[in-house]
């Protein structure tokens, strides 16, 4: 699953750049070290994980550097050109750019590409290319013109394939795009002529470019705001002749049509690009993460202080100008599954596709594709438009319902809602709920002010939604802080991600008791342990909080012998529960709800560290109250069980202990549980010690049945 | 149906000894178990799982390996360096070969059957012929530096892997020479001090080899390069079997903790043809070291050092809901050991070396049905008859007077005469048994006592007069010219004039005694006979079979009776047919002439053939007493079937008198209790 990781900022003094942004980020010889030319007279070196730069070298007043400096991976130097001519060569412990190696050519420079691997290559502007060596054995040689007149190059790329080099640069003429593609293992150019299809009016911004065995397959961002891709041929059937290849349709839609300029495009890996620009035409510009292969977007970032329209990706981490800052966002992707595939889908710009589902429908998904693209690309798209398709007019109620959604009054819904679910449900009824649920999500995004909090109630409450049904509901919730409904939905989604379990878990400790009074929170499963204690439990509680810690506990063996010699004290606390019984309803269904560790433990790091105390402390009083009768079990309904409890406590330790056990307040909840571990290893091997003479008893007792080895007994047949 | 005293006993200390090898037979569906005292048992899977031979045991010959080679032929070796081939027909062993190897670890018979090999001590592995009669040494192959433990064929006959300490050898057979040698890691629990042994071997027909060894391992050999390929570390103790299918879609293996591990050839994904070995279920049917695996089409069956031996099918394999469905626990021979004088209330107790003669206590008091009646007097051990020699006993028998005993080993007969002066019991070897009283398979005293009956195992039945301190050959009933099968059960009808002989398949031949010839043979039916007997004055031969049918045949009229026609034309009651262990005894009423008493290890039955048959909708078992007077008429006059569960495991049972019965129990945690303490296993604590 593709994620975006925080992302930081490079450095925090602004470049020395206009609204053009850094000329380029390049890769350095050394991992994690980077590049970074900005368009004035700057190089810096930067350490990405320490957020440093490691080395700075300017040019001089009046010169200009015109092309992003790169590293020679074969000798560990530098190479920048100024003034368009006007080659540099450094290395680290070069100070003055002035004082080192310089070579002037006859001709003007575009870029100088480095890769791993081979020597670095350099593009003239006019198309033509040479080595870095043969370059500088005779740096007047004369260039030749390769591309005609009025042919500007707009975008180029090297690559390696198989040890072979070859570069790709793609060039402009009068609203004509050539590609040309030139190998050096053979010295041959091709060219070929970019056709557009039918978007003749498009303009494409930004290109990007991955290559596989036989194909250079080329992304491009167009002005339309959607990606097509092109495959050019490695080895051209004939190269002497111009060739023309036509894009296709990849995705639709990534980025507003309308932005002008500050979107890029970047080829991630096999099956992910990154778009950088405004995903709507009034919002915010933002980095988004597309599976191509399942036409999803997996990730997003909003940059809401602008940006430059320059991508550049390199070893895990996506460089982009962030309002006057370089910005790095780390990128990951784990191995994805096609449920983590079609988990998100971006805001539909469309008012109309409030109801667009979510899921897949595998039956039907065959035969319809988006838009008029060619048969192969129409069996990637999985999703369809619910309302087309399935909600077909014999289907009153649903019908009538998902329209009701869209305009109706909230009283207005309800009973429709009411007339939908007294209905026999249909094969298609969950998916239908999941419609419904989307579509008054959807319109209280549209309209702040409708909050039909009754009518989630009721949907949640049929037992059939899921978190990947409607994945904002919860988002919803968390961000109107109703605890009630995500109380319910972590009763009844199966499949709530750890991240957003998480998020549930920092309202609930964090939000006000008096709030909470006012809420309905179910609370069959804190039975009659809160409701003893109450009454009891403000004032004890205040007391924990001011007299959990006093200076004179300071050392362990202090605070040990404390406990030892207050034990009623300590009864005390062990009788009273920390939270209020409505806070504990809420923890309660947080530890009911299903997780795995290693997801949620970097979320639960960033609870504050007062309310892990809290947490631990009601865990602690749950586990007390559990230890009190011999079936290690809570009273009531649906109880949270022992190992859910102790799991949670080991969670929370190994997720703060650093933390914790800094903290005053904890330290004698620490202790406790120290002992209460230390006790039960005591208990393990006094058990292991008991087993032994269970055996013995158990032999003596056969022994006796033994005697018994011959009886006259009366048996009557019937 | 009555009131009884019961004499429950369980003072019969019999152990049985612990299974070493077992052997599965694709061909005929038989299972070889062979024990840790030498004996050999053949179960047949397709009868029920009845024991339906077994070779008596030797002091000196430890069975450390045992397969079947050739089709049908069933081979053994041992610590006492020999090759034993047994003959299924006679029951007895047709040679014994020494191998010349000193002890014998490991056996295997080629995939095509024609030849045998050995694997021993002194790290030779030796190549026998197998001839028509007897087996030829052919040549030993590069010896090794330590003993040969395991031992397996490649499926083609061109390889064999042989597993010794530290390493596995991979030979070839043409050539005879050792071409690879693959080290096996001694870690064990992380610390390597321990030699590693591979206690077994097993060869795929894709190359590959998987090895079991004392640190708990199965690993998975590349034989082609000798290279380790995956290592899947199952125990804290030693695996010390394995038992491959003939598909070689799966495995079974055996630790020493007690458990059976199933391991499973499947899809890496649904679709894709990429199978991997996968370690699928486990199962703890077991208390002690598992020593023996064996893998049946249906079934995983296992025995170790606890003496059980257990089958367990493969749900997935089973297709209908029948024998084979059921998990079975088989830990009692399917034979008699105890033999009873009804007139002086003796029993007389069967163990591998030695006899004990019990005299039953008595009481006076009386008591309703569950009382536990105070004794006047106790029971008596009277007597403990050690054999001579190293042979275990095949069978023994008590004269209903008490005066005669008799026992058989597989070489000697010996009949001694009783004489009970007060509480003294005079002892006397009746000496000079006749030449043809070698061995004897079955042993059957008259009702009066005057004539012992003798099955031999050339399938011959001899009957002998007995008097005062001698005996007279009467005559010898030979077996039917052309038939070898020896006979395994007697039952004498009480007036003396029937003897009805069994053997394994054949059907049951009645003689008459008086006029010393055959007088007819009932029907053979496809599944063997359990137990025998005549009732008296009708002289009605009930036969109980393994799969549970019961049948009666009048021996004067020569047909089965109309009662027997009935019960075949109605069917058993279906629970009557799911029992899992044989019919061992039957017996009768001396009053009622309509009660057959019969039982097996979990219950025993009294038919009372005048009332109606249950069918499947009824009540089989009554579990609890009824309450009122009425529920009790009710109850009594329900159907034949009468069945009391109070006793088990029951090895025998019998009417002493028409108030009394006696029953013999051995509950299982009194065997447990004698055998070697298993690992032991924390149960707290990590």
């Amino acid at each position: 699953m593709a994620a975006l990781e925080e992302r930081f900022t490079l450095t925090a003094v602004p470049l020395g750049s206009g609204p053009d942004g850094p000329l380029g980020v390049e890769q350095s010889d050394k991992t994690d070290q980077f590049l970074v030319t900005d368009s004035g007279r700057t190089v810096i070196l930067y350490k990405v994980s320490d957020q440093k730069p490691l080395g700075s070298w300017s040019v001089k007043q009046g010169q200009i550097i015109t092309c992003p400096a790169v590293c020679n991976f074969q000798t560990g130097e530098y190479i920048v050109v100024h003034d368009n001519k006007v080659l540099r060569i450094w290395n680290n412990e070069d100070v003055n750019l002035d004082k080192v190696f310089k070579a002037t050519l006859s001709t003007e420079v575009y870029r100088i590409h480095s890769i791993q691997g081979t020597e670095p290559l350099v593009l003239f502007k006019e198309g033509a290319v040479r080595g870095l060596e043969a370059l500088l054995a005779e740096p007047q040689q004369k260039i030749e013109t390769v591309i005609s007149d009025e042919e500007v190059i707009k975008w180029t790329k090297f690559f390696m394939v198989f040890r072979h080099p070859v570069l790709i640069f793609i060039t402009e003429k009068h609203g004509n795009y050539f590609a040309y593609v030139q190998k050096f293992n053979s010295r041959i150019l091709s060219k070929y002529t970019l056709l557009l299809g039918q978007e003749e009016k498009s303009v494409t911004q930004s290109f990007s470019a991955s290559v596989d065995r036989k194909f250079i397959s080329l992304m491009s961002l167009s002005s339309d705001g959607c990606v097509y891709e092109t495959l050019i041929p490695i080895h051209p059937s004939d190269p002497e002749k111009n060739q023309r290849v036509v894009r296709s349709l990849l995705l639709k839609s990534v980025v507003s049509g309308s932005a002008r300029s500050g979107v890029a495009l970047t080829i991630l890996d096999h099956d992910h690009v990154a778009v950088l620009g405004p995903p709507l035409s009034a919002s915010k510009e933002c980095l988004s993460i597309w599976n191509t292969k399942f036409q999803t977007l997996q990730t997003s970032k909003e940059l809401p202080q602008g940006t430059s329209g320059q991508l550049w990706y390199h070893g895990e981490n996506l460089f982009m100008l962030h309002g006057k800052f370089l910005t790095v966002i780390p990128y990951k992707c784990e191995v994805s599954s096609l449920a983590g595939a079609l988990g998100k889908l971006k805001h539909s710009q469309d008012p109309d596709i409030h109801a667009m589902t979510h899921f897949v429908n595998w039956e039907t998904s065959q035969g319809y594709g988006l838009g008029s693209q060619n048969s192969e690309q129409s069996k990637r798209i999985l999703r369809r438009r619910k309302i087309e398709v399935s909600v077909q007019p014999e289907v009153p109620p649903s019908t009538q319902l998902l329209a009701a959604v869209q305009k109706d009054s909230e009283k207005h819904i309800e009973v429709e809602l009411r007339k939908f679910l007294a209905v026999k449900r249909t094969p298609d009824f969950h998916t239908i709920i999941g419609d419904v649920v989307i579509g008054l999500l959807g319109r209280y995004k549209a309209e702040p002010s409708f909050y039909p909090r009754n009518c989630l109630i009721q949907l949640i409450q049929t037992c059939v939604l899921s978190y990947s049904l409607c994945p904002g509901l919860m988002e919803f919730a968390l961000e109107k802080t109703d605890v009630q409904i995500l109380q319910l939905c972590l009763q009844q989604f199966p499949d709530i991600p750890e991240s957003v379990t998480c998020a549930c878990l920092k309202i609930f400790l964090s939000i006000g008791d008096d709030s909470l009074q006012e809420t309905d929170i179910n609370m069959e499963s804190v039975s009659d342990y809160t409701a003893t204690i109450q009454d009891a439990e403000i004032e004890e509680q205040t007391e924990i909080l001011q007299n959990g810690f006093s200076p004179e506990e300071e050392n362990c063996e202090n605070c040990a012998q404390e406990l030892i010699e207050k034990p009623p004290a300590a009864t005390e606390e062990s009788t009273s529960c920390p939270v209020t019984g409505k806070r504990a309803a809420l923890l309660n269904a947080i530890l009911h709800s299903a997780y795995s560790e290693t997801f949620l433990l970097p979320h639960l790091k960033d609870i504050p560290a007062q309310h892990i105390t809290i947490f631990l402390q009601y865990l602690y009083f749950l586990y007390l109250k559990c230890s009190e009768n011999a079936t290690m079990t809570l009273p009531g309904i649906h109880p949270p069980t022992l190992n859910q409890i102790m799991d949670w406590i080991c969670l929370l330790l190994d997720a703060n202990f650093t933390v914790v056990v800094m903290i005053p307040e904890a330290k004698r909840l620490l202790l406790s549980l120290y002992k209460f571990v230390k006790s039960q290893i005591s208990i393990c091997s006094e058990l292991n010690k008991i087993e032994v003479s269970f055996r013995e008893l158990q032999k003596l007792n056969q022994e006796k049945t033994n005697r018994e080895l011959y009886s006259i007994e009366v048996l009557e047949l019937f | 149906m009555g009131e009884f005293k019961v004499h429950r006993v369980r003072f019969f200390n019999y152990v049985p000894s612990g299974i070493r090898c077992v052997a599965y037979n694709n061909q005929s569906n038989r299972l070889a178990v062979s024990r840790t005292d030498g004996t050999v048992e053949i179960y047949n899977l397709s009868a029920n799982y009845f024991q339906e031979k077994f070779f008596p045991g030797h002091e000196s010959r430890a069975t450390e390996a045992l397969c079947w080679a050739n089709g049908q032929r069933l081979f053994s070796a041992g610590l006492n360096g020999e090759i034993i081939e047994y003959d299924l027909q006679a029951l007895n062993i047709k040679y014994a070969m020494d191998a010349f190897g000193g002890p014998i670890w490991s056996m295997a018979a080629s995939p095509n059957g024609s030849q045998l090999l050995v694997g021993c001590e002194d790290g030779s592995v030796k190549l026998f012929q197998i001839t028509p009669d007897k087996i030829q040494f052919e040549r030993n192959f590069d010896r090794q530096k330590s003993r040969i433990l395991s031992l397996s064929w490649h499926p083609a006959g061109t390889h064999i892997a042989a597993g010794s300490i530290d390493y596995i050898s991979v030979f070839d057979v043409k050539s005879g020479s050792a071409i690879h040698k693959m080290l096996v890691d001694r870690q064990y629990m992380g610390v390597s001090k321990r030699k590693c042994i591979i206690w077994g071997v097993a060869f795929l027909s894709d190359g590959t080899v998987i090895s079991v060894d004392s640190a708990g391992k199965v690993q998975f050999w590349d034989s082609a390069t000798g290279t380790l390929v995956k290592n899947h570390l199952i125990a804290n103790a030693d695996v010390q079997s394995i038992a491959i299918s003939d598909q070689e879609d799966s495995f079974v293996v055996g630790t020493a903790e007690g458990t059976v591990f199933h391991f499973q050839l499947v899809s890496v994904t649904s679709s894709s043809s990429e199978k991997q070995w996968v370690r699928t279920k486990p199962f703890q049917h077991h208390t002690h070291d598992v020593r023996a695996v064996a893998h049946s089409p249906i079934a995983l069956i296992s025995g170790g050092t606890d003496t059980h031996l257990v089958i367990r099918p493969l749900m997935e394999k089973v297709e209908v809901k029948n024998y084979d469905a059921a998990l079975r626990k088989i830990t009692f021979p399917h034979r008699r050991l105890v033999s009873c004088a009804k007139k002086k209330q003796l029993l007389l107790f069967q163990f591998a070396h030695h006899l004990e003669l019990w005299r039953l206590g008595s009481t006076v008091a009386t008591g309703k049905n569950g009382d536990t009646l105070p004794l006047s007097k106790n029971a008596d051990h009277l007597l403990h008859l050690k054999t001579k020699g190293p042979e275990n006993i095949i069978c023994s028998c008590i004269s209903p007077c008490g005066s005669w005993i008799a026992y058989s080993t597989a070489s000697r007969f010996f009949l001694y005469r009783l004489n009970y002066e007060h509480d003294n019991i005079n002892l006397q070897r009746v000496s000079k048994m006749p030449a043809f009283l070698r061995s004897a398979l079955q042993i059957l005293f008259s009702e009066d006592s005057t004539k012992l009956f003798v099955a031999s195992n050339q399938g011959s039945v001899h009957v002998i007069r007995l008097l005062e301190g001698s005996f007279k050959h009467l005559h010898t009933f030979q077996p039917q010219s052309g038939t070898v099968e020896s006979m395994c059960l007697l039952a004498v009808s009480p007036d003396g004039n029937w003897l009805a002989a069994s053997g394994t398949s054949a059907g049951v031949h009645v003689y008459n005694v008086k006029q010393l010839k055959l007088h007819c043979t009932v029907p053979a039916y496809n599944f063997p006979v359990t137990a025998l007997a005549i009732a008296p004055n009708t002289n009605n031969l009930v036969i109980a079979h393994s799969d549970q049918q019961v049948f009666e045949y009048s021996i004067p009229d020569k047909q089965y009776t109309q009662w027997s026609r009935t019960i075949q034309k109605q069917g058993f009651h279906h629970l009557w047919l799911q029992r899992d262990t044989p019919i061992t005894h039957i017996s009768f009423h001396p009053k009622r002439p309509m009660h057959i008493l019969l039982h097996d290890a979990y219950m025993f039955c009294i038919i009372d053939k005048s009332l109606p048959l249950p069918n499947d909708k009824t009540l089989l078992y009554n579990p609890l007493p009824p309450t009122n007077e009425s529920d009790i008429i009710r109850r009594r006059t329900a159907h034949a079937f009468k069945i009391s569960k109070k006793y088990k495991p029951l090895l025998f049972m019998d009417l002493l008198d028409e108030r009394t019965l006696v029953a013999v129990e051995r509950p299982l945690d009194d065997i447990i209790a004698q055998l070697p303490p298993p690992i032991k296993k924390k149960k707290f604590g990590t």
